[in-house]
């Protein structure tokens, strides 16, 4: 038994942390995040050279057949940095659904090109992922119609994938007749959100599942394991900041971080945060090798990670004073980060209700 | 990651299974370990020592296993004991506190006579820590114990001891040399509890038990030799004691446990005809400590992968002891307010007896309580954390107090 991450996954993690933090220093992270598109030409292109585009994609397409295990781990690394990128939808999720919803030549014309970071597919879900919002959509034939809102990831999308009610998977091309996106500057200036209008719009369909329902729902777990490690990240930055500033802010003639008050609340954080992270890693583990625990687990991080983290930005926050309340700082932005996150693929209350009807508690 | 077990933890495990199929009616009943230990109890002990599933790492010359310490085969028999709801053996204060201090800093001549008996049961200590002067600001102890003829003369009170009523020794904190600081003027003596001067009376506790108790001393005679380390290393002593009592990682097995039978509870609770499972605010209450469980059991196997490979966790295992009292009573709350009005009316059968969900519950709910005050409260774990585990500054000391206290 060996609860933790191996020594190529610490590397990986190393180097991914490197990278970030070399390419994003606060101003560098300003400018990205104000456009508000959530995604960086650059960042993507060295992204590639490190290998985080082919992540999860089998070897055999050319990528690195890794698991969500290591999925929830750079996510982590993501989070931290508050990185603009397009990684939960486009590197995780998009790849994922193919194979699971897909057939091998499709899996064939995609999954090589994800690797190569060339195509970015945006996954959106037709209702099953409990979004507020509009969400339907419906196919005739290889047509799909409707409208789904919300949809993350999906700021350089060169490819939407819709999970429909029924577990089938339409790929649509971006700038195609037929479908219109339109993209919003969310809360989180580091990730957009997108709405998408399909009117008879010429899609490829996935449907090579045995199980249709069962493999959306494998995508969708897997989106809420990496959303939650992301904000893990996110709430690691802020709790690390307010440590630090904890213990170079003078008042009344003492560092305030030799306050109880202000020792306590980050006490607390590190507290509910730490065992956050082995709750991470046993849900991608989970995802990779307990099919058994693997929706459970990922209905509980997404729920828990998040209600911790929002306490965790509060917290935070207020350690920093009015300084935490500006926009100077730049800790709005992962404060910000962290709301985003809880609001994407079901909310902690959905993924409770989700967790009770598992256990036939509902 | 890999979460399967290698072949030798397999094997033992099997081990484990075939034992309990075997004995596993021998054992007495989960839990209630707040009294001294019955026959039956001993017995099942002395079965646990002779297949080394107590006492496994105690060299066999003080009555142990005599094997390398292994925490992957300790988790592996906590797991299998728990799994089976078979007793795991005792964990009192003596076991757990003081027989690992005694195998890092005891004479030969201390483990020869203490070791074996505390692990069969035979012996049960108490720990002669606070007094009502000085808890949390534990280095200021004040009992007096003064070195005439070759025998200590001890002279003082210790309050809140739990255990003492039954016990037959205590390791005492005490101060022999008042001319030197307050960490360096106190030393750590084994004294019997039957020794004459030395008064016991049970403290009713909330819970309406005796769980604890005062100890006053009068003039009471310890023999030189009784002393651990030497004069003045009582503190080091204290701190190497306290060490073993925080590094008990077997809590999430509890929690656990306590979970599922919270589950059952909800499951067979009803209100208007409606199992309060399928009773939003309850069940989403329920639902928020299963997540926090889950979270819990992951941070523990964490914790255990990296006792194994001797790492030290650092402020990973420093957040145990307030994370997981927290949890606890969180739990019991919840049992509690299942139980509603109909788990209010409870009369307690005693400690020997073997209670009915209400009385547990709402004894656990309170005991949780004192959990969090005893063994340096959750404030002063808090201190910790932040002291030693974030490295934030300490509190200006203000005369003698001590900022960070107990631990
Ligand atoms: C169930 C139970 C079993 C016990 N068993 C034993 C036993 O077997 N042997 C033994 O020796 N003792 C035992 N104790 C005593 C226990 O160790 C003390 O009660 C504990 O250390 C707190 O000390 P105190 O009661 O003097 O409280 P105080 O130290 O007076 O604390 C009162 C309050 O002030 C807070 N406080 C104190 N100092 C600080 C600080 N520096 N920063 C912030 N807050 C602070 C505390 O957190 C607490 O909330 C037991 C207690 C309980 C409840």
């Amino acid at each position: 038994m060996e609860f933790g991450l191996s020594l190529e996954q610490r590397q990986f993690d190393d180097s991914l942390r490197d990278f970030l933090k070399d390419r994003l220093p606060m101003e560098q992270l300003r400018a990205l995040a104000e456009p508000g598109g959530g995604y960086d030409e650059s960042l993507w292109n060295g992204l590639s050279q490190l290998g985080l585009h082919g992540l999860i994609v089998p070897e055999r397409f050319g990528g690195a057949g890794l698991g969500i295990l290591d999925a929830a781990v750079s996510a982590e690394a993501l989070g931290f940095a508050a990185a603009p990128v397009p990684f939960a939808g486009t590197t995780v999720m998009a790849p994922l659904a193919f194979m699971h919803s897909a057939t091998e030549a499709q899996q064939d014309d995609y999954l090589p090109n994800v690797a190569a970071g060339e195509y970015r597919i945006a996954v959106g879900f037709a209702g099953l992922a409990g979004q507020t919002g509009a969400n339907n959509a419906t196919l005739d034939g290889a047509k799909l119609s409707g409208t789904v809102t919300g949809i993350m990831d999906a700021g350089a999308a060169t490819h939407y994938l819709i999970y429909l009610r029924d577990g089938t998977a339409a790929v649509v091309e971006a700038n195609t007749p037929g479908v219109t996106a339109t993209q919003h500057r969310a809360l989180d200036r580091t990730r957009p959100l997108v709405d998408l209008r399909f009117e008879n719009a010429p899609a490829e369909i996935l449907s090579a599942a045995n199980d249709k329902l069962q493999a959306a729902r494998t995508v969708l777990n897997a989106g809420r394991v990496v959303l939650a490690a992301d904000t893990l990240g996110a709430a690691q930055t802020m709790l690390d900041r307010a440590v630090a500033f904890a213990k170079e802010r003078v008042q009344f003639g003492r560092v305030i971080g030799s306050f109880q008050g202000v020792k306590y609340m980050l006490a607390d954080c590190v507290t509910a945060l730490e065992p956050c992270r082995g709750m991470v890693w046993y849900a991608g583990h989970a995802q990779d090798s307990l099919p058994d625990e693997a929706s459970l687990t990922a209905c509980h991080t997404k729920a828990h990670v998040q209600d911790v983290a929002r306490d965790v930005s509060r917290m935070t926050t207020e350690t920093h004073g009015g300084m935490g309340f500006t926009d100077l700082l730049g800790l709005h932005f992962w404060f910000k980060r962290i709301a985003f996150n809880r609001q994407i693929l079901g909310g902690p209350e959905r993924c409770r209700q989700e967790a009770a009807e598992l256990q036939g508690w509902a | 990651m890999d979460l399967s077990l290698s072949e030798q933890y397999q094997a033992l495990q099997a081990e484990i299974r075939a034992f309990v199929a075997k004995h596993g009616h021998k054992s007495p009943k989960v839990g209630g370990g707040r009294k001294r230990p019955d026959q039956k109890t001993l017995d099942w002990q002395k079965t646990l020592l002779e297949h080394g599933y107590v006492g496994r790492t105690i060299p066999t010359e003080y009555g142990g296993a005599g094997k390398q310490p292994d925490v992957m085969e300790a988790a592996v028999i906590a797991a299998e004991f728990a799994r089976a709801n078979v007793y795991a053996g005792l964990t009192n204060q003596g076991v757990s506190m003081l027989v690992p201090t005694l195998l890092e800093v005891g004479t030969e001549e201390q483990k020869r006579a203490y070791v074996g008996p505390t692990i069969r049961g035979d012996l049960i200590w108490c720990q002669g820590y606070s007094e009502p002067g000085n808890g949390s600001d534990l280095a200021n102890a004040q009992t007096k114990a003064e070195l005439v003829d070759g025998n200590w003369i001890v002279n003082g009170q210790k309050i809140w001891t739990s255990s003492a009523h039954y016990a037959d020794m205590m390791f005492l904190l005490c101060r022999t040399e008042p001319e030197k600081s307050k960490h360096e003027g106190l030393s750590y003596l084994l004294l019997s509890m039957d020794s004459p001067g030395l008064d016991r009376r049970p403290l009713k506790t909330m819970t309406g038990r005796s769980e604890f108790n005062e100890v006053f001393f009068t003039d009471v005679k310890v023999p030189e030799s009784q002393i651990l380390v030497g004069r003045g290393k009582g503190w080091y002593v204290a701190n190497v004691t306290l060490k073993h009592e925080r590094s008990m990682i077997g809590d999430a097995g509890k929690m656990t446990a306590r979970l599922e039978q919270l589950i059952a509870l909800l499951g067979k609770t009803e209100i208007d005809g409606v199992p309060l499972i399928r009773q939003p605010e309850f069940r989403d209450r329920l639902l928020r400590l299963q997540g926090e469980t889950i979270a819990w059991k992951a941070h523990n196997l964490r914790l255990l992968t990296e006792a194994a490979q001797g790492i030290d966790s650092g402020v990973k295992r420093m957040i145990i002891k307030y994370g997981g009292t927290m949890l606890g009573f969180r739990l019991s709350s919840l049992a509690v307010d299942a139980l509603g009005s109909a788990g209010l009316p409870f009369e307690s059968a005693g400690e020997d007896a073997e209670d009915d969900d209400a009385t547990t519950w709402n004894i656990d709910y309170m005991y949780d309580v004192g959990l969090m005050i005893g063994g340096g409260s959750n404030n002063i774990q808090k201190n910790i954390i932040g002291e030693r585990g974030l490295d934030l500054p300490r509190e200006p000391k203000v005369q003698t107090a001590a900022a960070v206290g107990r631990g």
